[in-house]
């Protein structure tokens, strides 16, 4: 059993997977993440009957995303994991959004674009391996003319996410041979980072909740006092 | 009563244990200054990362230290406010998810009223009502405290704090981040009475202060000298005695105006060795923290937690903090 939980983005939602199945809330609330993430959580375990103790493992929506957001839910999720003694599991926000996809359209071959600011995506493809979405290159923050394309020989794949309507101008050009739909309205879903948990918790792959770091991706935030100099004319 | 203090309101991680009973049990402290030497000052989203990595860390050092789990902890105080939103945030997102886990209460604390309760960790504490000087790098304000959480407002700084005009007068004097106990530093070699500044408003009455000013004066003397080493710490000795008798002499009007008979000093300034040997000729009893209190601290925070929990002190499951928030808007516990 794992609880899951994502504040990366205008969204938030928490999710307990069940061998009978998944219990989750999903609610669009800019700015409300840290008045209900708590209820939430506690909503969705008291639906699957299950006590924070009774979980294996917590899983959140590590990012990438809005930095508070993302920070929001590795602090949550590590606060629960000290409190009960249990293990993190860190699911990638973009991948998360490829599962979805997978398992609300069946796309096979997903491409990721979360509107980053400041002209850039977060951007990462996804393909189908051993019954779940996987990475096929490591996620970047990028400008949209940048974002690489893919491989030309199966040439079926679905954008997801709001970077495809933010940057719509510079991305469809060169990617409209390449997509059979789009789909931007998709946010990050504990659901689906549940999902993806399921099979990490499988693997082995969970950390000690002190050891994780959300992941910004964008890690150049402020220019030093050189920098500043430099610049000067 | 044993309750875990986090601070996480700029840019020092604290985490502290405090006992009703027993007092402070343990505490530890990481500071980001090098992380943010670089930059010149603190920057926020860089502190609200660090402070991420930093918490859980420092809670599990802190709990070894005073031989405690988890399980011996009755609740956690988290600093709520006033601070940096996203450092904040991070503090109270695992303090409030960790006590909800824990199924004991939480309260969030507001930071100036941790400073100004930090003399209380010491031995010989004061004991309410008392008059308050808190200076520090983001506030200067003199308080009436006749009980806990009551405070009354007597003065505060119309433009720079007390901290922030030592900060700035060290970088324009060209010491290295963060500047003012450096300028206190080089004060000590500095000689008496070749410069003279004003003492901002204190030819008016109240207890108002105003600290923008000395800056200039600070840095007219400055270009106006040979700027030789020895000039550099005549003219910090200058401004760190301007400060300072104007901080003394609010003080003494303060005591008379409300004819309380003890002092309490708290604040990162309040670890500047002039001023607090000023002080001490006040006619009130004067209290400070030991010098690791003056500056941002778990212990503070456990402390001022404690106190507010053991009164009564609840609040839903909910994340929520006020980068703003007026000390006199707090209530009595
Ligand atoms: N020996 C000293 N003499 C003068 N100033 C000092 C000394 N030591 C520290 N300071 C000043 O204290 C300030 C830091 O104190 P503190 O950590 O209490 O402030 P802060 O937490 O930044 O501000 P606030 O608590 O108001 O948000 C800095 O401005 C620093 O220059
Ligand atoms: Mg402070």
């Amino acid at each position: 059993m794992i609880l899951a939980l994502d504040t990366s983005s205008e969204a938030c939602s928490a999710a307990v997977w069940t061998p009978n199945g998944c219990f989750s809330r999903f609610e669009l609330t800019p700015k409300a993440h840290t008045q209900l993430i708590l209820p939430m959580i506690e909503q969705v375990l008291l639906e699957a009957n299950v006590t924070l103790q009774q979980i294996e493992a917590i899983a959140f929506g590590c990012g990438p995303g809005a930095f508070t957001g993302v920070r929001i839910a590795t602090g949550v999720a590590q606060g629960l994991a000290l409190a009960a003694d249990k293990r993190l599991i860190p699911v990638s926000t973009l991948a998360a959004m490829a599962q979805q996809a997978y398992q609300t359209q069946q796309a096979e071959q997903v491409l990721v674009a979360l509107d980053a600011r400041m002209g850039e995506v977060y951007w990462g493809s996804y393909g189908l391996i051993d019954g779940r979405m996987q990475p096929l290159m490591a996620e970047c923050v990028i400008a949209p003319n940048d974002a690489p394309l893919p491989p030309a020989v199966a040439s079926s794949w679905v954008g997801v996410g709001n970077g495809w309507r933010q940057y719509e101008a510079l991305l469809m050009p060169r990617f409209v041979n390449y997509l059979t739909d789009i789909q931007t309205d998709c946010l990050p879903n504990a659901t689906y980072v549940a999902q993806l948990a399921v099979y990490a918790y499988q693997q082995g792959e969970l950390i000690d909740p002190a050891l994780v770091e959300p992941v910004y991706l964008r890690n150049k935030v402020a220019l030093t006092t050189l920098e500043r100099t430099a610049l000067k004319p | 009563m044993i309750t875990l203090g986090i601070e996480t309101s700029c840019d020092e991680s604290g985490v502290a244990v405090y006992s009703t009973k027993q007092g402070l049990l343990s505490h530890q402290l990481f500071s980001q200054i090098k992380l943010h030497a670089e930059y010149g000052g603190v920057v926020p989203e860089l502190a609200s990362r660090d402070h991420i990595r930093r918490v859980l860390p420092l809670i599990k050092q802190t709990l070894k230290e005073a031989d405690l789990t988890l399980a011996d902890i009755d609740g956690i105080a988290y600093t709520a406010g006033p601070g940096l939103i996203g450092a904040l945030m991070t503090g109270a997102s695992i303090a409030r998810s960790l006590a909800w886990g824990l199924n004991i209460p939480a309260v969030g604390v507001h930071h100036m009223e941790g400073h100004l309760l930090a003399p209380l960790l010491e031995p010989n504490p004061p004991q309410f009502p008392f008059v308050a000087l808190l200076v520090s790098g983001g506030h200067t304000m003199l308080v009436d405290v006749p009980r806990l959480g009551e405070y009354h407002l007597l003065g505060e700084s119309v433009d720079d704090a007390a901290g922030e005009a030592f900060d700035k007068t060290a970088k324009l004097l060209g010491l290295d981040y963060p500047g003012g106990p450096l300028l206190a530093k080089l004060a000590l070699q500095g000689r008496s009475g070749l410069y003279r500044f004003p003492r901002p408003m204190t030819d008016r009455p109240g207890c108002d202060f105003s600290f923008s000013g000395l800056k200039t004066s600070t840095l007219t003397a400055w270009q106006n000298s040979t700027q030789t080493e020895q000039d550099k710490a005549d003219i910090a000795r200058a401004f760190e005695e301007a400060v300072v008798d104007t901080l003394t002499i609010k003080c003494r009007r303060a005591i008379e105006q409300t004819g309380r008979k003890q002092l309490v000093v708290a604040g990162g300034v309040g670890a500047n060795q002039r001023l607090r040997a000023q002080l001490a000729t006040l006619p009130a009893q004067v209290f400070f923290p030991r010098l690791e209190f003056c500056t941002d601290n778990g212990a503070m925070i456990a402390l001022a937690g404690a106190l507010r929990l053991a009164a009564g002190a609840m609040e839903p499951p909910i994340i929520q903090v006020r980068p703003r928030w007026p000390l006199m808007e707090l209530s009595a516990a």
